[in-house]
C-alpha cells in the first residue's frame, strides 16, 4: 500500500512540473504585459525600467526556475494589474471557492444518492424516469445559460435569493445548485447503473435468503458495492466541478478562484494566471491521489494489479 | 486515476457477447426518433444556413432593437423569434450559429478521436515504458480543466474559431486515450491476436486491422457522447468572451450579449440558450442510445 501511495504520489508531482513549464511558456506567450499596466504616454525607457524591475528581462529559463523556487514557498509574484502578491490575492479567494465547492458538493451528494439508488430500486417507475430527466437535462444544460435564467426569474422577479455576491446561506444556493445539477447528473447514472448491476448479484440474492430486511440489503449491502464505480469517477467529477466553477463565478459574481482566472486572463496578469492555474492543478491533483487511494483501500484488486 | 482499471474490467465481460450482439444488430431497439429528429433540423440549417435563414444574421436595425417575439405585444411576423440589442434578427442569427456549433463539435470530436484512439491504440498495444508514458501524459491531460486551458490559448494566440477547436481537441483526446487503451489491454489477452502475431503481422497492421476495428463501437459511442459536451465548452468560451469572435453569431456570444438585458428583453439570450439545450440533449440521449444497443457494457460513461 505505501509503495502504491508513493508511485501514485511521484507521479503527481511529475505531472505538476510538466504543467508548470507549459502555464510558463504559455503565460509568457499571451503578449507583452507592460503595454497593458503602463499608461499610453511611457516612454522606452519607462518601458525598460518596468521590465528591468519586474524581471522581466532575464532568460527565460531563469524566469522559471526563480518562479518555480519561489512557488514551493507559497511566494507567486507581485499581480500586475492589482499591485499586490499574488499569494495574498490566492489566500483571499480560495476560501470562496473552496466553500462553494463544499456547498456543491453536499447538495449533489444528498440529491444523487438518494435519486441514483432508488431509481435503480424502484426501476421503470415515475422515480426512475423523474431521475433520468434530471440526469439527461443536467448533461445537456448550458451552466451559463440557467446561471442566467435563474438570477432573472428567482432572484429577479421573484425576490427570493440574491442576485450575486457572497453573504449569507442564502447567496450560496443558486450558485452551489447551477454547480452541483451537471455533478448531480453524473452521479447518479453511475449509481443507478451500478446499483442495478449490483442488485441482480448472488451476494445480495444470499443476503435476501438470509433474510436481511430489504432496506438493509439496498442502502448496506448492495450500495457498498455500487458505489465502486462512484469513487472511481469522483477525481473527474471533481476537476469538472473546478472548470464549471470558472463559469459559475463569474456570472454570479462570486469572488473566488474561477473568477480571479478570468480576471486575470482578460488583463494578462501572468503572475495571476500561474498562481492560479497552479494552485487549481495542484488541489486537482491532491483529490485525484486521495481518491485512488481510498479505492485502492476499498478495492483489493487495485492495489495487485500495478 | 484508476477508471483503466474499472474500464478494463466492464470490457472484459463485453467481449463473450459480441456475436449476439451483431446478430441482434440496431433492429432490435426502437430508434430514438426525436432525437434524430432535432439533429437532423439542426444540421439542415447549419448546411442550409444562407437559403433557410430568413433575414442577413449580421445587419443592424437600431430602429427595430429589441423587437420581441412575434406572438408578444410589438411583435412582428419579419422577425419571428424577435431582434437584439443591434436590431439583429434572432432567429436568423441563431440559424447561421448551427453552423458554427455544429462544425465546431463535430471538428473537434474528430480530431480528439484521432489523436486519444491513436494514443490509447498504441499504449495499449506496446505496453510496457512506451504504455506508462503515455498513459501519465494522458492523466496530467486530463487533470488540467479544459475550460482554463481554452481560456488561456484564447488570450495567447487571440480568440477564433480553430483556436477553440484545437484548445478544446488539446484536452479532450486524453479521455479517448483512456478508455480505448482500456479495451486493448483486454483485447490483447484474446487469442486472435495472439494468431495474428504468431503468422507474422506486423505491429501496424496488428493495430489497424484486429485492434481498431474492435474499438469502432466504443468510439462511435464516445464520440457522440461528447459532441454535446464541445458544443456546451465552445459556448460557454464564447459567452466568456474566448470563443468565436463577433459578430460571427455564435450562440454562446449571443447568451452573453444579452445577458444586461434580460429583464427588458429576456429573448435575446432564452433562444440560443434553447438551441444549445435542444442539440445536446439531442446528442447525449442519441449517444446513451448507441450505447445501449452498440455497447451495453461502456454504461458508465
Amino acid at each position: 500500500m505505501a509503495r502504491f501511495v508513493l508511485t501514485r504520489l511521484v507521479q503527481s508531482l511529475a505531472a505538476l512540473a510538466i504543467l508548470s513549464v507549459v502555464v510558463f511558456v504559455l503565460a509568457r506567450a499571451t503578449g507583452d504585459p507592460l503595454h497593458l499596466i503602463l499608461p499610453m504616454s511611457a516612454s522606452e525607457e519607462d518601458f525598460a525600467n518596468a521590465r528591468k524591475y519586474l524581471g522581466l528581462d532575464r532568460p527565460y529559463v531563469e524566469q522559471y526556475f526563480s518562479f518555480v523556487g519561489r512557488a514551493l514557498t507559497g511566494d507567486f509574484g507581485t499581480s500586475l494589474r492589482a499591485r499586490r502578491p499574488v499569494g495574498e490575492l490566492i489566500a483571499q479567494r480560495l476560501p470562496n471557492s473552496l466553500r462553494l465547492a463544499a456547498f456543491a458538493m453536499t447538495v449533489s451528494l444528498l440529491i444523487a444518492f438518494p435519486l441514483g439508488v432508488l431509481a435503480a430500486v424502484w426501476k421503470g417507475t415515475g422515480v426512475d424516469r423523474a431521475a433520468q430527466i434530471v440526469a439527461v437535462l443536467g448533461q445537456s444544460l448550458p451552466t451559463f445559460w440557467i446561471a442566467i435564467v435563474l438570477i432573472e426569474v428567482v432572484a429577479g422577479r421573484l425576490q427570493w435569493l440574491p442576485a450575486g455576491g457572497i453573504g449569507g446561506l442564502s447567496s450560496y444556493v443558486l450558485p452551489g445548485f447551477t454547480l452541483g445539477w451537471f455533478v448531480v447528473a453524473g452521479m447518479m447514472r453511475l449509481l443507478r447503473s451500478g446499483m442495478l448491476e449490483v442488485l441482480d448479484s448472488e451476494y445480495v440474492k444470499l443476503a435476501r435468503v438470509k433474510g436481511v430486511v430489504e432496506p438493509r440489503v439496498v442502502w448496506v449491502h448492495a450500495l457498498k458495492n455500487a458505489l465502486i464505480p462512484v469513487v472511481t469517477f469522483a477525481g473527474i467529477y471533481f476537476s469538472i466541478l473546478v472548470t464549471t466553477a470558472i463559469v459559475v463565478e463569474t456570472v454570479f459574481a462570486w469572488p473566488g478562484l474561477g473568477r480571479l482566472a478570468y480576471e486575470a486572463i482578460s488583463s494578462r496578469d501572468f503572475p495571476v494566471i500561474q498562481a492560479v492555474v497552479l494552485t487549481t492543478a495542484a488541489i486537482v491533483a491532491v483529490v485525484n491521489l486521495s481518491v485512488d487511494c481510498v479505492y485502492a483501500l476499498i478495492d483489493p484488486r487495485i492495489r495487485y494489479a500495478r | 486515476m484508476s477508471a483503466d482499471a474499472a474500464g478494463g474490467g466492464a470490457v472484459a465481460g463485453a467481449i463473450p457477447a459480441a456475436p449476439a450482439r451483431r446478430r441482434m444488430g440496431l433492429r432490435g431497439r426502437r430508434l430514438p426518433v426525436v432525437s434524430l429528429a432535432i439533429i437532423g433540423v439542426f444540421v439542415l440549417a447549419a448546411i442550409f444556413a444562407n437559403v433557410l435563414s430568413p433575414g442577413d444574421p449580421e445587419e443592424q436595425s437600431l430602429r427595430n432593437r429589441f423587437t420581441p417575439p412575434v406572438w408578444e405585444e410589438r411583435g412582428t411576423w419579419k422577425h419571428v423569434l424577435g431582434t437584439d440589442r443591434l436590431g439583429r434578427d434572432l432567429l436568423s442569427r441563431i440559424i447561421w450559429g448551427s453552423r458554427v456549433s455544429l462544425t465546431a463539435g463535430v471538428l473537434t470530436v474528430l480530431l480528439a478521436t484521432a489523436v486519444g484512439a491513436g494514443v490509447g491504440l498504441v499504449a495499449g498495444y506496446h505496453g510496457g515504458r512506451v504504455d506508462t508514458v503515455l498513459m501519465r501524459i494522458t492523466d496530467a491531460t486530463m487533470s488540467f480543466p479544459v475550460i482554463l486551458l481554452a481560456l488561456i490559448l484564447a488570450v495567447t494566440i487571440g480568440p477564433s474559431f480553430i483556436n477553440v477547436v484545437i484548445a478544446i481537441a488539446v484536452i479532450l483526446w486524453a479521455r479517448y486515450a483512456r478508455v480505448i487503451r482500456g479495451q486493448v489491454l483486454t483485447l490483447m489477452e484474446l487469442d486472435f491476436i495472439t494468431q495474428a502475431r504468431i503468422a507474422g503481422a506486423s505491429a501496424s497492421r496488428i493495430i489497424l486491422r484486429h485492434l481498431f476495428p474492435n474499438t469502432l463501437n466504443t468510439l462511435v459511442v464516445l464520440t457522440t457522447l461528447q459532441v454535446g459536451y464541445v458544443i456546451i465548452v465552445e459556448a460557454s468560451l464564447s459567452f466568456l468572451g474566448a470563443g468565436i469572435p463577433p459578430p460571427t453569431p455564435a450562440w454562446g456570444s449571443m447568451i452573453s450579449e444579452g445577458r444586461d438585458f434580460i429583464t427588458s428583453a429576456w429573448w435575446v439570450s432564452f433562444f440560443p440558450g434553447l438551441a444549445i439545450l435542444l442539440v445536446v440533449l439531442a446528442f447525449n440521449l442519441l449517444g446513451d442510445w448507441l450505447r445501449d444497443t452498440l455497447d451495453p457494457k461502456l454504461r458508465q460513461l
